[in-house]
């Protein structure tokens, strides 16, 4: 990064605090001013939540609950299990259950459906929350029960029946043991000359479209206008199908890691953190490119009609709170959603979160509404195109 | 005339005819054994039969049907001629109803149902009943179309009316590529078309795998019929050894096996026989090897079993009336291993069709087969109805080949052993 670009930064942060000063209780309504105003904010917070975590998260007394919770398996499942289920458990007296799931909301539908719902918390991507609840099979979260402050939380307010946990990143990682120099943008995830091998991609139309586009010389901020065309998307598959028969595709988050290790692709997608996990429990000499990385959230979210709604409000009290959410990061390398549990953050493990401001100005924001209303035509459209 | 008289009135001591309680033991008994496979008929009825009703009900159902929650509408279009945009009167019944919608939060649903057939509806569908809400006076048409230009369309209005029943062919054609529009059925573009090679893949990749188990279980099967028993148990513990193994575990094994830096590739560098790895993994040759070894028991089996009631003195006797060894073979011992063979293809083909979890980890995109699309649409599009159809119609044409396979072999002739 040049001069240039940090005074830019800097004056673009600027400008962000003054207008969120002024706008302090009104929506923000750009995603990307939000985080922004995260970093002006974290001074501020820092007292504020250094005062609450000395005097540790409160949490009801639930002797003989047992609770399920949900989420997404492997190292991540790991964290939450560290910084959020166990002592949970230990404080409240709760017993908890786990379970793994790659955000099947057909499970979700059957249980609420069925009138028999044994899923007490569910971790659930955007996507699948603002379908789920637009479907009327989620709770919708009562802020004033969770006894927390919805504006603390980055993406508070985007849904109505999900809490914000966690910001993760759709990143490209490659092994430096047999890339090197390796890529250093998106453009040569697309590159077979500069960097043969096979490539890593995610099951889902989902990020690939957005990133085939950018590669392809679309504008970050222009990439939801254009895919939004038909032109666009056959854009954005066209520049696909140029490494289409490389591709490997994954479905759960622990399998890109573990293809980078077995060799079987020189680069891949992942989410930020499990890479992270795998250079720093693994040890693998594995590296990210952040560049039009998906910023995108992890929520909580309650399935409607469940028998222990009020032991799940405590859960996701809990969870949410400034110290269990820094003691997450401990493990794996998402950001808190929380804004207060920034300060708390291990000051070494902050540039590789997903809100570090060094990656948040090459970040692609993952436009939910749009997914919302087209990911039914492009999912199939990406089937078919994956099925021949 | 006597006889039967006298018969009639013989009693039993408790004053009963004869013939009357004969007949009672006789029910009795019938009962009795009736009631002993009462469970399993029970057991059968609930797992198998009402499943697959179920099943099919859903590819036809539609209870997230536009009538449903569309009443007024579906009715107000009844008079509708199709090509321009509606009259008053639908506008004020589509508001009346989208109001009733808004009020018990299924606007999502009506959106999710027509954007099956229009995409991008959803969010307007939604947006509009929001705004809705204020309207109480009409004209209504000019305030709906100002909402939203989608309403001016004709084909908004026309999918409306196609779904003016619970029932649908929607989900039926969508699974074979097809779409109904309102100048009648048509095929839908080619970049979305899927299901029709989907079908065809699956039933090619069965077709092979059953080839490959015939031509590689056939000898082992003569081998183990022929062998001394003591031998015979040994090597038929090598084939059921695998069989005893989970599929999962089969499969995975196979998947670092295959795999680029797996044992095989390896092996086959290190002897300088490839200097880059082949692509076994994610392809359709490691989609066959490994549903070929997975399968390999169910053909093998029945043709063994079939192949020990076939006595030796057959060939014996061939071969000292003067026929060679391959004419025996092939005219007197072959013949008599068809009911086997039929039995183990039909077997391994028909749990071919079924195919999930193997080719979803050693197979490609390319290779993957019904069954993986119908998780897709229950699990990732949350579409019962268009995985009720698949679903269905895999298990209609399974059907038709099943009554196909009879006309040419005769499932009468089949023998499991």
């Amino acid at each position: 990064m040049n001069n240039k670009t940090v005074s830019i930064v800097a004056i673009v942060v600027a400008i962000v605090a003054i207008i969120y000063g002024v706008m302090q209780h009104q929506q923000v309504a750009s995603l990307q001013q939000q985080v922004e105003t995260l970093k002006a904010d974290a001074a501020k917070a820092k007292e504020e939540a250094a005062k609450q975590a000395a005097a540790g998260p409160q949490v009801a007394a639930l002797p003989g609950v047992n609770l399920t919770v949900v989420s997404w398996g492997g190292a991540y499942q790991d964290s939450q299990r560290e910084a959020f289920m166990k002592p949970f458990a230990k404080a409240s007296g709760a017993k908890i259950t786990e379970e793994e799931y790659n955000g099947e909301i057909a499970k979700i539908r059957a249980m609420v459906e069925s009138n028999n719902v044994t899923w007490d918390v569910i971790d659930i991507d955007t996507q699948t929350a603002l379908a789920a609840c637009a479907e009327g099979i989620l709770e919708t979260i009562d802020w004033g029960k969770l006894g927390l402050d919805r504006s603390k939380f980055i993406g508070g307010e985007l849904q109505a029946c999900a809490v914000p946990n966690i910001v993760y990143a759709t990143v490209i990682a490659y092994d430096t043991t047999k890339l090197n120099p390796g890529p250093t943008s998106i453009k040569d995830l697309f590159d077979l000359q500069k960097f043969p091998g096979k490539r890593g991609l995610q099951k889902n139309p989902f990020i690939n479209l957005e990133w085939a586009l950018i590669a392809d010389g679309v504008a970050i901020a222009d990439v939801y206008k254009v895919l939004g065309t038909p032109e666009g998307v056959d854009r954005a598959f066209a520049k696909l199908d140029t490494i289409k028969k490389e591709v490997v595709w994954w479905e759960a988050g622990a399998q890109p890691p573990q293809l980078l290790a077995d060799g079987q692709v020189a680069i891949t997608s992942a989410w930020n953190g499990r890479i992270y996990n795998a250079v720093k429990k693994d040890n693998k000499p594995f590296k990210i490119v952040w560049d039009a990385q998906g910023f995108d959230w992890d929520w909580w979210s309650i399935p409607k009609g469940g028998p222990r709604v009020d032991a799940a409000y405590a859960f996701i009290t809990y969870s949410s709170q400034p110290g269990p959410m820094a003691e997450q990061t401990k493990y794996i390398s998402y950001g808190p959603a929380n804004r207060d549990a920034i300060p708390n953050v291990d000051p070494a493990v902050l540039p590789d979160l997903p809100t570090a401001p060094q990656n948040m100005t090459t970040a692609l924001i993952v436009d939910p509404q749009f997914w919302a209303d087209k990911g039914e035509e492009l999912r199939e459209r990406f089937n078919a195109w994956l099925a021949k | 005339m006597v006889a039967a008289t006298a018969i009639d009135n013989v009693r039993t001591t408790d004053g009963i005819p004869l013939k009357e309680k004969l007949r009672r033991v006789e029910q009795a008994r019938r009962l009795k054994a009736f009631s002993l496979v009462l469970p399993l008929l029970f057991f059968i009825l609930v797992s198998f039969v009402l499943p697959i009703l179920a099943m099919l009900w859903n590819a036809v159902y539609d209870p997230e049907a536009v009538s449903e929650e569309l009443p007024q509408t579906v009715a107000a279009l009844a008079d509708w001629d199709g090509r321009a945009t509606p009259a008053e009167p639908v506008f004020a019944a589509l508001v009346a109803d989208l109001q009733e919608a808004q009020k018990n939060k299924t606007a999502a649903l009506i959106g999710k149902r027509l954007n099956y057939e229009i995409s991008g509806i959803r969010s307007k569908v939604i947006a509009t009943a929001r705004k809705v809400e204020k309207l109480d006076t009409g004209p209504f048409r000019e305030a709906v179309i100002a909402i939203d230009a989608v309403w001016a369309e004709p084909e908004t209005w026309a999918a409306i009316r196609r779904n003016d029943s619970p029932f649908t062919s929607y989900y039926v054609l969508a699974a074979l590529d097809l779409r109904q529009g309102s100048d009648g059925i048509h095929r839908i573009s080619d970049d979305r078309a899927i299901y029709v090679a989907v079908f065809l893949r699956t039933f090619w990749i069965g077709l092979q795998v059953t080839a490959w188990t015939l031509l590689l279980g056939f000898p082992v099967a003569y081998l183990l019929a022929s062998l001394p028993a003591r031998q015979a148990n040994l090597l038929m513990i090598f084939v059921l050894l695998p069989f005893w193994t989970s599929l999962l575990v089969r499969t995975t094994a196979w998947f670092v096996l295959l795999l680029d830096s797996g044992v095989i590739n390896e092996m086959l560098q290190l002897l300088h026989f490839t200097d880059e790895p082949l692509k076994l993994i994610f392809s359709r040759f490691g989609t066959i090897v490994a549903m070929t070894h997975i399968q390999l028991p169910f053909t093998l089996l029945p043709i063994y079993s079939v192949m020990k009631t076939i006595p030796p003195s057959h060939v014996r006797a061939a071969r000292s009336l003067g026929a060679g060894p391959f004419y025996a073979f092939w005219r007197v011992y072959f013949p008599q291993t068809v009911p086997g063979i039929a039995a183990g293809c039909l077997l391994t083909f028909i749990l071919c069709l079924g195919y999930y979890i193997t080719p979803a980890l050693v197979g490609g995109p390319t290779d993957q087969m019904v069954s993986n699309f119908v998780s897709t649409a229950i699990n990732t599009e949350n579409n019962w109805g268009k995985a009720s159809a698949l679903g269905a119609i895999l298990l209609a044409v399974t059907l038709a080949l099943f009554v196909l396979y009879n006309r040419v072999i005769g499932v009468d002739k089949m023998k499991f052993g």
